[in-house]
């Protein structure tokens, strides 16, 4: 069997995945021109509505984030050898501790708000991950099916709530009241002025921070620990797994666990940092952002921090490209996240050849 | 004797794998109707070469000729158009097929198989009495027994209309009986014209049935003869061969008392088949205690439940009095049991990860590796440099991909680790294999070094040179049982060859 | 003779839900059984249900749109096939990545060429949708009590590519069982060393295999769009593609318990959108997401093997590579 072709390290890291995203882009471009419009406006259009104004950076960051909670969800199980597509699922439910924990709350002071409501959101949204890994380890069930499943059945369950549990009385649209002030976390453009900088206002808050925490949490957790050592033991080889001691099926578990814990954070982002309220579809696709991000980012927190503002800046560009150019939608984004998806997970060999030949490594 | 054409001839046939160089040169011909042995030891390149005459892979140079006419085999349809037909050492079977289907495969005729499923009916009745290979056509291959199933393997090649048959280790898998049933089936092709060719290492079938053998060693052609003109001793002799006998400086062993303690093991695989039998057998300390087989006679199974990686079906494993039984690998090396793998690459070593993460494999949750919460890396580094440095393991590059490193390399560290632990029993699988003669002298240095400093050495090793220059005490192993019990003072290649190939001593 | 016509009605119901989960169903078999996951139902029934809307309000003809369906669907076979099979990609992220780029392109295309929003034009006219077909004398059948019922409203009055899915079931079986190419392709999902000892060509059956399968599907998504629905809506298929997959786990990656399967599924979905808003004795009214969630909820059930263990296909998932 040939072994994948070995490239330097900044190639396989920074070239390969830019590459990939190129090509993605070429691809979109062509879809762009099907559609009737220019590629070059659009793309022009989307950088500019990304970085252009100084809102638009905040707004950038603000997706990114939680982007950086589904892509770190994500990256994590894929080290252990798991394919975690219920990120939107886990998130959403996530999102809910979050927002319960803020309703509960209103008159409690922010510092105690803050860290309930982070636990129980991490608490959901790895219980939500429970089962889907459990039967996945116990009972051989597929867990990409399962967490696909696990994404429906939230998306019922929280309209349900939504609509006849947790609705604000005498309202129409399904959505709770507005959390008490307490729970509102500041906007970083509030923090800064503090501090004397003038940012542009925009929805990025604190959990922005959080984020990156969580970034530096899990390259603690992956590459500095004991479990994390296990975990990618185990996503390497379950033969080796069982000689050094390790237990593929607590793994799968674990790794779920700390999976659907991560992607809460990005009901912390949006609930507590914008909306101020629960409510229908919050996540809007991004879980399924989250995995395009792990595999662009090569499921390294370094990695996936700049995919997530990369897409964070796709996604804000994209909501600007739709308002100046009608004929295309947000969806558009949604294109080229399954076309990184298809390049850099599924299509891995084309380039990866091509290219050590290139810089003259024979494999 | 009349000039026949040959039914195969080769010319040349050069086939490398990477840095592997599987065959080397090599020459062959194959009278027509007649059954040629092809000998020697696993790795010595006899599968690689017949994979390369039934089309599997194409030879980097050299010629084919099949009944005098060079032929271009560039995959199995080829040869079988050619007439050539091949029985694998692993069947090639579809379990959940019937016999009928299996023989069907790829010979349909037609888009639909009812016509061809008559036909095929037809066909293997008329096989049947033709050769005597009687098999239900309707029964389902994965309820039949290995013998049965390699009949069906042999039935899929004729009735394709092989006139070369090739059989690769067929009586691997078979019971003395099956064996001879195969060896009267085979005197029954040649006399129906058809040419065999047996690649075996078991010489008690190469004298029983073939007309001409050919031996190979490490890649090439080293000897050829009438079979009448040889005898198993000659044979063993030229398999093993004369190659550089590793000298190691080696006192005589004094062995103290007894550290492990294994008795009446049997394991089965995961599809239940036993592959160890009744094994009982004692490792003292300061002694190296050598198994010699061919692969495949259960030394894998042995090896994997005495590390803890596979449960026995019965018996018992004791490490200083302590029964083992339901430790897991873990456990195991906390109570002074390390283990090198015959599979490196596989179990001992993650190839994508650096040096440094795989010198703890096995030992990442210890305190030395540890400081509260997070790993110390810096103690991982430094006892990594320190491994290196004590098993001269180059580039000394802790940080460095494992992947980058020789497999000798690899296994020095390998060995560094599970030594480093002070273990009280070492299990050692295939220590040199994929290993450079330099990190083979190293190793084997290491190995009688460590008995010295009074561990217990268990060395599974296919390789004789390496038994019978490290062992104390060897056990020869086949079929699963210990065949025979040798001190280094009384044990000759001859004589471990023998048993090894299954010819008991006095034969 | 209420309840009577009511379940001859739940019934009819049923067969029109089980359509396209049948077809998918079928499709994943033959992708499945020859060692390839089949995670991309989903997207390529997508794809097929915009393409056939599309065709179909443009053309005005069904029957275009149908083939437009097909085509799409067998595009985004080849592309899966192309990553998979060719260049040994992971067979989960490449259908996951059609399914989500589909996901997007479909209601961008929609919009940018009707600008409905991201919906096609309402197919209107019994040329752009496929309609029901009536047996003969069926009007008058209704009128004899019991088989007649059954006659005019169970069997009578689907559409064309219901009686095509019914027949594919056996047709399957036929081709599945009793000729060359199943016996190919069975033997290619379980060991596709033999299948190249054989002297035959594992990529040549898998593609065929996954190929089979995007045909299917495409189908099913004209179902969808130009059938059961008259046009295309955003997300249309919601997870019918997963339930397929599921249902063919269930249904042991054979024809006949496969369609059980999605019986059992579709009957479910029939059953629970009767009883929206209805009281039942114990539980009361059972909230309508409840109902939405049932098939779901039930895959999990079935995966999670409380009806019985699934062994898949000896081979799937892995990438085909020669041994030395």
């Amino acid at each position: 069997m040939s072994a994948p072709a070995k490239l330097p390290r900044w190639a396989d890291w920074g070239l390969l995945p830019a590459i990939n995203l190129l090509a993605a882009l070429v691809l979109s471009a062509g879809i762009i021109k099907l559609v009737g419009e220019s590629p070059w406006a659009a793309f022009k259009l989307m950088a500019g509505g990304a970085f252009g104004t100084p809102d638009a950076v905040g707004y950038t960051l603000y997706y990114g984030t939680n982007f950086i909670f589904t892509g770190l969800a994500v990256a994590v199980a894929y080290h252990a050898g798991i394919f975690n597509i219920g990120a939107e699922g886990q998130a959403y439910i996530g999102g809910l501790g979050v927002g319960l924990v803020c309703l509960a709350g209103g008159a409690w002071p922010f510092w105690v708000v803050l860290p309930l409501a982070i636990l129980a959101g991490a608490v959901f949204g790895a219980a939500w991950a429970f089962i889907p890994a459990w039967l996945q380890a116990r009972r051989g069930s597929h867990i990409v099916i399962t967490t696909i499943m696990f994404n429906f059945i939230a998306a019922a369950l929280m309209t349900y709530l939504l609509v006849n549990v947790l609705i604000k009385p005498g309202q129409q649209s399904p959505e709770t009241r507005e959390f008490g002030a307490h729970a509102f976390l500041p906007p970083l453009h509030q923090l800064l002025r503090h501090v004397g900088l003038n940012a542009a206002p925009s929805p990025l808050n604190v959990s922005f921070l959080l984020a990156l925490a969580a970034c530096y949490f899990v390259w603690l957790l992956v590459w500095r620990t004991r479990w994390g050592y296990a975990l990618r033991v185990a996503g390497q080889s379950p033969a080796a797994a069982a000689y050094a001691g390790i237990s593929p099926g607590r793994v799968t578990i674990g790794v779920m666990l700390l999976s659907g814990a991560l992607a809460s954070g990005l009901g912390v982002n949006v609930l507590m940092g914008e909306q101020h309220r629960i409510l229908l579809d919050f996540p809007e696709g991004a879980g399924f952002v989250g995995i395009a991000v792990a595999l662009m980012g090569r499921n390294h927190p370094v990695g996936i921090l700049l995919a997530a503002v990369l897409f964070g800046a796709l996604y804000q560009g994209g909501s600007q490209l739709s308002f100046d150019m009608p004929h295309v939608t947000r969806e558009l984004v949604v294109v080229i996240q399954g076309l990184v998806i298809l390049f850099c997970g599924a299509l891995e060999n084309v380039f990866r050849r091509p290219l050590a030949a290139l810089l003259g490594r024979n494999p | 004797m009349s000039r026949a054409v040959p039914a195969l001839e080769l010319r040349g046939i050069e086939k490398r794998f990477g840095a592997v160089h599987a065959n080397r040169a090599i020459s062959l011909t194959v009278a027509a109707g007649s059954v040629h042995g092809l000998v020697g030891e696993n790795g010595a390149g006899k599968s690689t070469l017949m994979n390369i005459v039934y089309g599997f892979h194409p030879p980097d140079s050299g010629e084919i000729l099949v009944r005098g006419r060079p032929v271009r085999l560039a995959s199995p349809s080829d040869a079988i158009a050619a007439g050539i037909g091949m029985v694998h050492q692993h069947f090639m079977l579809v379990e959940d097929f019937t016999v009928l289907e299996n023989v069907l495969l790829g010979a349909e005729g037609g888009a639909r198989l009812a016509g061809g499923r008559d036909r095929a009916r037809a066909s293997l009745a008329q096989l049947a009495r033709d050769y005597g290979l009687e098999v239900p056509p309707d029964a389902v291959v994965g309820h039949l027994s290995v013998g049965q199933q390699q009949r069906v393997e042999i039935l899929k090649a004729l009735h394709r209309g092989a006139d070369l048959l090739i059989l690769d280790e067929p009586t691997a898998v078979l019971t003395p009986q099956e064996a001879d049933q195969l060896f009267q089936l085979l005197a029954r092709l040649r006399g129906q014209g058809k040419t065999v060719i047996l690649v075996t290492h078991k010489l008690r079938e190469i004298m029983a049935v073939t007309d001409r053998v050919t031996v190979m060693r490490q890649g090439t052609v080293v000897h050829e003869t009438a079979t009448a003109d040889t005898s198993p001793r000659a044979l063993a002799e030229q398999m093993v061969g004369r190659s550089v006998l590793l000298q190691v400086e080696k006192s005589p062993a004094q062995p103290g008392a007894p550290v492990l303690e294994v008795t009446g093991l049997a394991v089965r695989d995961r599809f239940g088949v036993p592959r160890v039998k009744d094994v009982s057998f004692t490792v003292r300390e300061r002694e190296i205690v050598g198994i010699a087989g061919v692969a495949g006679n259960g030394q894998s199974e042995l090896l994997e439940a005495l590390a803890g990686l596979a449960e026995p079906a019965a018996g018992s494993i004791r490490l200083g009095g302590r029964d083992l039984a339901g430790l897991d690998a873990r456990a195991r090396r906390r109570h002074g049991l390390a283990h090198v793998p015959e599979d490196r690459l596989r179990l001992a070593i993650i190839a994508s990860f650096p040096a440094e993460d795989n010198a703890i494999l096995g030992y990442q949750d210890g305190s030395a590796y540890n400081r509260g919460l997070l790993l110390d890396r810096a103690a991982i580094r430094a006892g990594c440099e320190q491994k290196m440095a004590a098993f001269d393991v180059r580039p000394p590059q802790p940080r460095l991909r494992s992947s980058a490193f020789s497999g000798g390399n690899q296994q020095k560290l390998v060995l560094a680790r599970e030594i480093d632990s002070s273990p009280r029993v070492l299990l050692v699988g295939q220590p040199t294999r994929g290993v450079d003669i330099g990190a083979i002298e190293f190793i084997h240095r290491r190995l009688v070094a460590l008995r010295d400093a009074g561990v217990a050495l268990l060395l599974v090793s296919v390789e004789l040179d390496e038994i019978l220059a490290l062992a104390d005490r060897i056990l020869v192993m086949a079929g699963g049982e210990i065949v025979g019990e040798l001190s280094r003072a009384e044990a000759t290649e001859e004589k471990i060859g023998l048993l090894m190939a299954g010819v008991r001593a006095g034969t | 003779m209420e309840t009577y016509t009511l379940i001859v009605l739940l019934l009819a119901g049923t067969i029109r839900v089980a359509t396209p989960l049948v077809l998918a169903a079928l499709a994943g078999l033959f992708s499945e059984r020859s060692g390839v996951i089949a995670l991309g139902l989903e997207g390529m029934m997508l794809g097929a249900a915009f393409a056939a809307a599309a065709v179909s309000a443009v053309s005005g003809s069904a029957w275009l749109g149908l083939a437009a369906g097909v085509a799409a669907a067998s595009l985004l076979a080849l592309l899966l096939a192309f990553a998979c099979v060719t260049h040994r990609g992971d067979q989960v992220v490449a259908a996951m990545a059609i399914n989500i780029m589909v996901a997007g392109l479909a209601p961008t295309l929609a919009l940018a060429w009707f600008d409905l929003g991201g919906q096609t034009p309402q197919l209107e006219g019994a040329h752009q949708r496929f309609t029901s077909l009536a047996w003969p004398w069926a009007l008058e059948a209704r009128r004899v009590p019991v088989p007649g019922l059954l006659y005019a409203d169970l069997l009578s009055g689907h559409n064309l590519i219901v009686y095509f899915a019914a027949v594919l079931v056996p047709a399957s079986a036929w081709v599945l069982y009793r000729t060359r190419f199943g016996l190919r392709l069975r033997a290619v999902g379980e060991n596709p060393t033999a299948v190249d000892t054989a002297g035959l060509s594992v990529t040549g059956l898998r593609y065929r295999a996954v190929l089979i399968s995007g045909a299917l599907c495409g189908v099913a998504g004209t179902y969808l769009s130009t059938a059961a629905s008259s046009g295309f809506v955003h997300d249309m298929t919601a997870g019918k593609g997963y339930l397929a997959l599921a249902a063919l786990i269930f249904g042991k990656w054979r024809p006949w318990p496969t369609l059980g399967a999605c019986l059992l599924f579709a009957f479910t979905d029939a059953l629970a959108s009767r009883l929206q808003g209805v009281a039942l004795p114990l539980v009361g009214v059972i909230p309508v997401q409840f109902i939405l969630a049932l098939p779901y909820a039930l895959t999990v059930l079935l995966l999670a093997g409380f009806v019985g263990r699934a062994v898949a296909p000896r081979a799937i998932g892995v990438p085909y590579s020669k041994e030395k």
